[in-house]
């Protein structure tokens, strides 16, 4: 907030024209920064660092899997680590990754902007978020949390472990979160470049400013809710707690009017990497420009809507079920529209596979399972059977992992070059990308069996029936995790080269590949001018950009 | 949060003010009033959730609801109504003066402002300890002898956290209406920027608007 009130001195006198972002003051100077291209950055390592720990955490979950029974941990540890795996990746990973890490870092430049609106505040964002890392993983050491990392109550007011201090850590990265999206928000609306319209906008600023409405909308909810739940360990008030006379059923309601809404926070932003990624590497005109960037505002409005369907079975009305049922399946309809127009898109284009584009192509087929599944478990009759079964969990895991993260991961190697000045190892990054795609659907592919045979999700234990699954998923969790180090080899390695990465190495449009690779502090030395449409490939190439060339 | 800016740039330069990144003091102007609204739709959305709790409980539990309010002071809670009014009338004031380039007359307002806040704090403090004296806490620390619903337990709950919050809220609010003090003070705002005084006023009315809701809910149940 401090941002919004104060006056902080112009930078306007401290001129470092030629000097890219990255050899712009000290390295201590980053701790401070209020350069949005940094804060990403900073983000990004921030975001990657916690993939890796829930990352862990997974291959943990799936070694103890591999046998019915005691294999390396006892089954309160193997509670706390899928608990720790589920909050880590969704709190401080999916979360900010892509629109506090690469958003913070594209979205000014696609605009035309020199920052985002409220640089401090992003800087104080950051700061918050890295609070909240600390507090979660203190909350780890001191005794874990076993409650999977829904909270549900009544078991959350009544375990032990570090559920209050987990539980604030989930408030305070909240506050980051809600204040990423309220700058972008006032980033987009205000912040345009002289000649951009609404229209002319490119479509991931579309995604990303839907998942900010989301978070500025929905996160102060699972604020209340979570301070409800501190409150109800420390006083014992009773309003989630039967046998006080509460009822359990409305902590779920609250959670869910969040925790629903901010499973989209987690899709939109992929999809919106997948609609820069799809036109730059088919060197063609967006197909339905308007109908992908409604069909984002679209999704962001349906998503406070069905927070029901996560309810079937916990003892909400049958009229409210098949409300929450029929309205879940308009999501379909948006989601569709973005499918459809990303193929035909690429109908007759001059498609690419570098990298990026190999991580498009698997999110089309990866999403196309999430989504499709996630119609399945809408369906009341269906999620019955379905419900807390490891279909679940494959279903979710198809739409985080192998849609948002796998989305993250095109982008990240869509904008590397331009975030560090550096090309990474192609061929490497090929192989990479067929061994996580390998990887994760050796990974959840069984588990849809798994689940749809009655293995129920969360369980220590199992009947010797689903061990070969079983197997067959850990398995394929050993390929996920020898894809991410492979990637995690290049990506370093690409570090240490000199900067050799062209202002434009894709061939792409948007105003972020005009300016040099890294780009100046200021990013443009004067605000461009937009004149023609975003992804305009039908005609010779015409910058916006002047005085870089 | 320094004052490392002056008010007034000399005639025809570029005003201090202006941070780098916007085009002119109109962009700068209008973004952030968009993110202080902003900020206070969050705040709204926040305690629209205590306050559909509260509903839904109240609901299950009407009679321990009317047993909880007996408890409340009225009057004190109603004379807490009137300071916040007053203090959003002088708010609305030094935001005018501020404008108007009054220096004296904005510190004069905002210095009213902070003072019925206090006031506000006090009242509250002795309604605090009121409760705390006759065992009117939340949960399990309810130990008042009296008698009636047990729910009451629950009442005070969101009491407590309802009026806790909001108390918050006015104390984060005294803290920027004094910054806004010190600032005016140095002679920082004029009416060609005063875009903080502005934005501590909107927030300011948030902090009254939601004690105009928390007072009907909480001490005129019946």
């Amino acid at each position: 907030m401090a941002d919004i009130l104060t006056t902080p001195k112009s930078h306007a006198h401290v001129e470092h024209h030629d000097v890219d972002y990255l050899h712009d003051g000290s390295l201590l100077s980053w701790l401070t920064t209020v350069d949005h291209k940094k804060l990403g950055v900073m983000y990004l390592w921030s975001i990657l660092f916690m993939f890796f720990l829930g990352g862990v955490f997974a291959l943990l979950v799936r070694l103890e899997l591999f046998a019915p029974g005691h294999t390396i941990m006892d089954a309160e540890s193997y509670n706390k680590a899928f608990t720790l795996h589920g909050a880590i990746m969704v709190f401080l990973f999916i979360i900010p990754s892509i629109p506090a890490a690469l958003g913070n870092f594209v979205l000014p430049i696609m605009l035309g902007a020199k920052d985002v609106a409220f640089p401090r505040l992003n800087l104080a964002s950051f700061w918050i978020y890295v609070t909240g890392a600390l507090i979660a993983v203190t909350a780890m050491v001191t005794g874990g949390v076993d409650t999977g990392w829904t909270f549900y109550t009544p078991y959350s007011t009544t375990t032990d472990g570090s559920v209050a201090l987990m539980t604030f850590a989930a408030f305070v990265l909240g506050f980051s979160s809600i204040l990423t999206g309220l700058n972008f928000i006032a980033t987009v609306h205000k912040l345009r470049a002289p000649g951009m319209g609404w229209f002319k906008m490119p479509l991931f600023i579309w995604g990303i400013y839907s998942t900010a409405l989301i978070q500025v909308l929905a996160t102060p909810v699972l604020a209340i809710t979570l301070l409800l739940l501190i409150m109800e360990r420390a006083f014992g008030v009773g309003v989630f707690d039967p046998k006080l006379g509460g009822d359990p059923v409305l902590f779920q309601h609250f959670f869910w009017f969040y925790s629903h809404p901010a499973v989209y926070i987690m899709i939109l932003p992929g999809m919106a990497i997948i609609s820069e990624i799809v036109p730059a590497m088919s060197q063609k005109t967006f197909f339905g420009y308007k109908a992908t960037a409604f069909s984002s505002v679209a999704i962001a409005i349906v998503s406070f809507v069905v927070w029901g369907h996560h309810m079937f079975t916990s003892g909400q009305s049958q009229l409210a079920g098949a409300i929450f049922s029929f309205l879940t399946f308009l999501v379909g309809i948006p989601s569709a529209i973005k499918v459809f127009n990303w193929i035909t898109t690429m109908y007759k284009g001059s498609i690419s596979l570098a990298a990026p584009m190999l991580y498009a192509l698997m999110f089309l087929i990866l999403f196309g399972i999430g989504g499709l599944t996630g119609i399945f478990l809408g369906a009341m009759s269906v999620d019955i059977h379905l419900h807390d079964t490891y279909f679940v969990v494959a279903h979710f895991h198809y739409v985080m992992m192998g849609s948002t993260v796998i989305a993250f991961l095109g982008g990240l190697h869509f904008w590397w070059p331009k975030m560090f000045g550096r090309m990474y190892n192609e061929g490497a990054a090929r192989v990479a990308a067929i061994l996580v795609f390998i990887g994760f659907n050796t990974t959840f592919l069984p588990q849809f069996l798994l689940g749809s045979r009655g293995m129920p999700r969360r369980y220590y234990n199992y009947l010797p029936e689903f061990q070969f699954l079983h197997q067959v998923s850990t398995v394929g969790s050993w390929i996920l995790g020898l894809g991410f180090l492979i990637m995690a080899g290049y990506l370093f390695a690409s570090l240490r080269k000199k900067m050799d990465a062209p202002a434009n190495p894709w061939n792409a449009r948007t105003l972020e590949w005009q300016i040099p690779s890294p780009p100046i502090t200021h990013n443009f030395h004067e605000i461009p001018v937009v004149t023609s449409d975003v992804y305009d490939y039908y005609k010779p190439f015409e910058p916006s950009v002047k005085g870089h060339h | 949060m320094s004052a490392d800016s002056h008010a007034v740039a000399p005639h025809g330069a570029e005003p201090a003010f202006r941070q780098h990144h916007f085009i002119n003091a109109e962009q700068q102007f209008s973004t952030s009033k968009l993110g202080m609204w902003l900020l206070l739709a969050t705040e709204i959305l926040m305690f629209g959730g205590l306050f559909v709790g509260y509903g839904l409980m109240q609901g299950v539990y009407p009679e321990a609801w009317v047993a909880g309010h007996h408890h409340l002071d009225r009057p004190l809670g109603a004379l807490n109504t009137v300071f916040l009014l007053v203090s959003s009338y002088t708010m609305v004031m030094a935001v005018h003066y501020a404008s108007t380039s009054n220096k004296a007359k904005t510190l004069l307002n905002l210095f009213l402002t902070i003072g019925f806040a206090a006031g506000f704090l006090v009242v509250k403090y002795f309604e605090y300890s009121h409760k705390f004296h006759d065992g009117l806490l939340p949960g399990r620390y309810f130990t008042y002898h009296g008698g009636g619903p047990p729910q009451q337990a629950m009442f005070f709950g969101f009491y407590f956290c309802m009026t806790g919050l909001h108390g918050i809220h006015v104390v984060i609010g005294m803290g920027l209406i004094a910054w806004i003090m010190m600032r005016t003070a140095r002679g920082e705002f004029s009416s060609e920027y005063y875009t903080p005084v502005d934005l501590v006023g909107l927030y300011w009315h948030l902090v009254d608007l939601i004690w105009i809701y928390l007072f009907p809910l909480l001490y005129l149940v019946s």
